[in-house]
């Protein structure tokens, strides 16, 4: 017998006499309706990441404030990106001579293109209020994983539309098939007197534009 | 289980020794304290709590109770997705299947994402001895391993090591494994995970191969989840061209949405945040990458067959329940003697290993029953229940078992109890203070209670309860 026909025998014969299950979901499916922006922002900020709340028409110059503040001077952008973020990223503050190199990943980035970049500029997919937490699916504007963990540096767009109340309504817009990375704030680590410390592997600096409808 | 802890003497003798240990008790309860704190601050936060926990028990026993077809489910959405299923029986058909994977993309060297599963089975000391070495990634694991030392902790496997001997261990050791630790190093949090990410960082950008296990694994999805912190596993996940995990067969979930309880009770409950700073999520062959998921057994059927026992197959890791246990606190993790201490490895090793061996058979009297532990676990495993169920199976002492014979028979007839009771009175002068002999261990620190003159059986007949 394969170890695969025996251990499923095995559990076949030991839950033989257990009980039916039935799984009470009392719990809150949905989220926070009011407020969803102020909530997701001070969220996110209690992960010490830098946020910014900004309308529509100051999406490109706080883009570009974040970059010359950090000294940025070549960022990866993924597939699919905002046009007029990439522009934004592009255009160096003040000096009209002056341009960031952006560094797309077709073909694709080694790891050590990555860490030499520094920085990436992405959207993300959804954004959940009630935990400061971006998720990012490998859609358009957010491109293959290790661009948003090797760079040190994460400037992410978030719309307002994105952002939903919870955990449940997260998982429920989400796709399994597609891999996914939920974000929230820098990386860090417990594991010293289980006290938390911002920066380890993942990027040490995150920051969160996020754009109101207004 | 891992060899490193195998003839180890029984749980109350490593307590005892350990409780010596001034500077490691010092550093428990600070690490405890501040977890406990943080844990009930987010907790609290959610006034759904309760209802998620009691959502999560039936989601795992129900996950449980169906879990062959489960596992057929999960298989089958693996493989449609690109990935490769195998099942281990036991450890060593594990490490056989992890080291024949390894071998066969030409590799000697992986890269780890801290998992519970490997350190059960001691695939790293397995890899070693085919000439694989294996860096674990997850900073604690990483002191851990720098240290020649055992874990003592299951989300902290580091817990017993405070900043100043982390330090040390960077400093005299990280040289041996690669890039040696910067000069100058302090001891802030923040500048020993500096000299980790610098030590790290060349072995992420280069590996081929990781292994990782997995926090659940969606069945009807083929999804596995992974939460962490640091972004190490992020890295083992993501940048090898190989990824296998390595995954206990009750780490199953039957549907995508039940991950909305999970991510929910996990992060609040481990390390007391409202989220872990990653979570990754991936189906099969993610982006190319060729995906091994090894199904492991190794004693967990033999767990769920008992009915009382098989609770502890719910637990997710969190490690919320030996945060709070009064003698985790105190004994330390190394007292446990498995990769599984505190109130849950109490429970789990013992079904996992069997009870062959003394210090097995201590495991389940390591607690004092206060049921700190049920009251925080988010999947609310009874474990003061499975205690006692396991303390039953136990095989006891010859003189226990004839005492306990013995009262079970003056017991079990009215007259019988009478009549001890009226012989206990009339010799209650002659009772002893202490106890002889070995039973001088429970009268040293308890009084044994007086006999009274007579019995409540004989005084309410005498006296037709008080009215005569």
């Amino acid at each position: 017998m394969s170890s695969r026909e025996q251990i499923l025998a095995r559990v076949r014969a030991a839950v033989r006499d257990a009980p039916a299950v039935d799984i009470p979901r009392a719990y809150r499916t949905g989220g926070p309706r009011e407020g969803l922006v102020e909530l997701f922002a001070e969220r996110v900020d209690d992960y010490r990441a830098i946020v910014h709340v900004v309308t529509g028409d100051q999406v490109a110059a706080t883009i570009g404030a974040a970059l010359a503040a950090r000294g940025v001077t070549r960022l990866v952008v993924p597939e699919g990106l905002d046009e007029e973020w990439a522009r934004a990223a592009a255009r160096a503050e003040g000096d009209e001579a002056a341009t960031r190199a952006l560094v797309g990943d077709d073909p694709p980035l080694g790891a050590g293109d990555l860490d030499a970049a520094g920085a990436v500029l992405t959207g993300c997919a959804v954004a959940v209020a009630e935990t400061g937490t971006i998720v990012l699916d490998t859609g358009p504007g957010q491109g293959r994983r290790v661009l948003t963990l090797v760079p040190d540096y994460h400037l992410c767009v978030v719309r307002a539309g994105q952002i939903v109340g919870s955990v449940p309504e997260a998982v429920a817009r989400l796709d399994p098939a597609r891999p996914l990375t939920w974000i929230s704030g820098p990386s860090a680590t417990s594991d010293i007197e289980l006290d938390r410390v911002e920066g380890v592997h993942g990027p040490r600096t995150l920051e969160v534009v996020i754009v109101t409808d207004r | 289980m891992s060899g490193a802890f195998l003839g180890m003497p029984a749980f109350p003798a490593n307590a005892a020794h350990a409780v010596q240990d001034s500077q490691l008790r010092y550093n428990l309860r600070k690490a405890t304290h501040t977890i406990r704190g943080k844990r009930a601050a987010v907790v609290g936060e959610l006034p759904d709590w309760a209802e998620l926990r009691a959502a999560a028990a039936a989601i795992k026993d129900e996950a449980l109770r169906d879990l062959d077809t489960h596992l057929l489910t999960l298989e089958a959405a693996v493989t449609d997705a690109g990935g490769h299923v195998h099942w281990a029986a036991d450890a060593e058909e594990a490490n056989r299947i992890v080291t024949d994977l390894v071998k066969a993309t030409g590799e000697t060297s992986v890269v780890k994402v801290k998992s519970m599963a490997t350190q059960e089975i001691g695939l790293n000391e397995a890899l070693a001895a085919q000439g694989i070495t294996a860096y674990e990634t997850d900073l604690a694991e990483l002191i851990v391993q720098l240290g020649d030392d055992w874990p003592s902790h299951i989300l902290v496997p580091a817990i017993h090591r405070n900043r100043s001997e982390i330090r040390e261990v960077f400093l005299s050791k990280m040289a041996e494994w690669g890039r040696p630790a910067p000069d100058g190093l302090t001891d802030e949090p923040r500048a020993l995970a500096e000299a980790a990410r610098l030590h790290l960082r060349e072995k992420f950008l280069s590996a081929k191969v990781a292994v990782s296990g997995a926090n659940f694994m969606v069945a009807e999805t083929g999804t596995l989840v992974v939460l962490e912190s640091e972004g190490n596993g992020r890295m083992c996940l993501t940048l090898p061209e190989t990824l296998i995990s390595v995954v206990g067969i009750e780490k199953v979930v039957p549907s995508w949405r039940d991950l909305e309880v999970f991510l929910q009770l996990l992060p609040r409950s481990s390390t007391g945040e409202r989220m872990n700073p990653y979570t990754s999520t991936w189906t099969g062959s993610a982006e190319g990458q060729e995906f091994h998921l090894v199904l492991l057994d190794n004693g967990r059927t033999k767990v769920l067959a008992d009915e009382v026992g098989r609770q502890a197959l719910r637990c997710i890791r969190c490690s919320a329940c030996l945060n709070v246990c009064p003698v985790y606190e105190r004994a330390g993790g190394h007292s446990y003697g498995s990769v599984y201490p505190g109130p849950i490895g109490a429970i789990l090793t013992p079904q996992l290993r069997g009870m062959g061996s003394e210090l097995d058979r201590s495991l389940p009297y390591a607690s004092s029953l206060c049921g700190a532990c049920y009251d925080v676990c988010p999947v609310a495993i009874d474990i003061p229940e499975v205690l006692v169920h396991l303390r039953a199976k136990a095989r006891h002492s010859p003189a226990e078992r004839a005492g306990m014979r013995a009262a079970g028979w003056v017991l079990d007839k009215s007259v019988r109890l009478a009549k001890a009771q009226r012989l206990g009175s009339r010799f209650r002068r002659l009772a002893p203070k202490r106890l002889p002999g070995p039973l001088a261990g429970w009268t040293d620190t308890r009084d044994i209670p007086e006999i009274p003159a007579e019995s409540f059986r004989d005084w309410w007949k005498k006296t037709d309860g008080g009215r005569r």
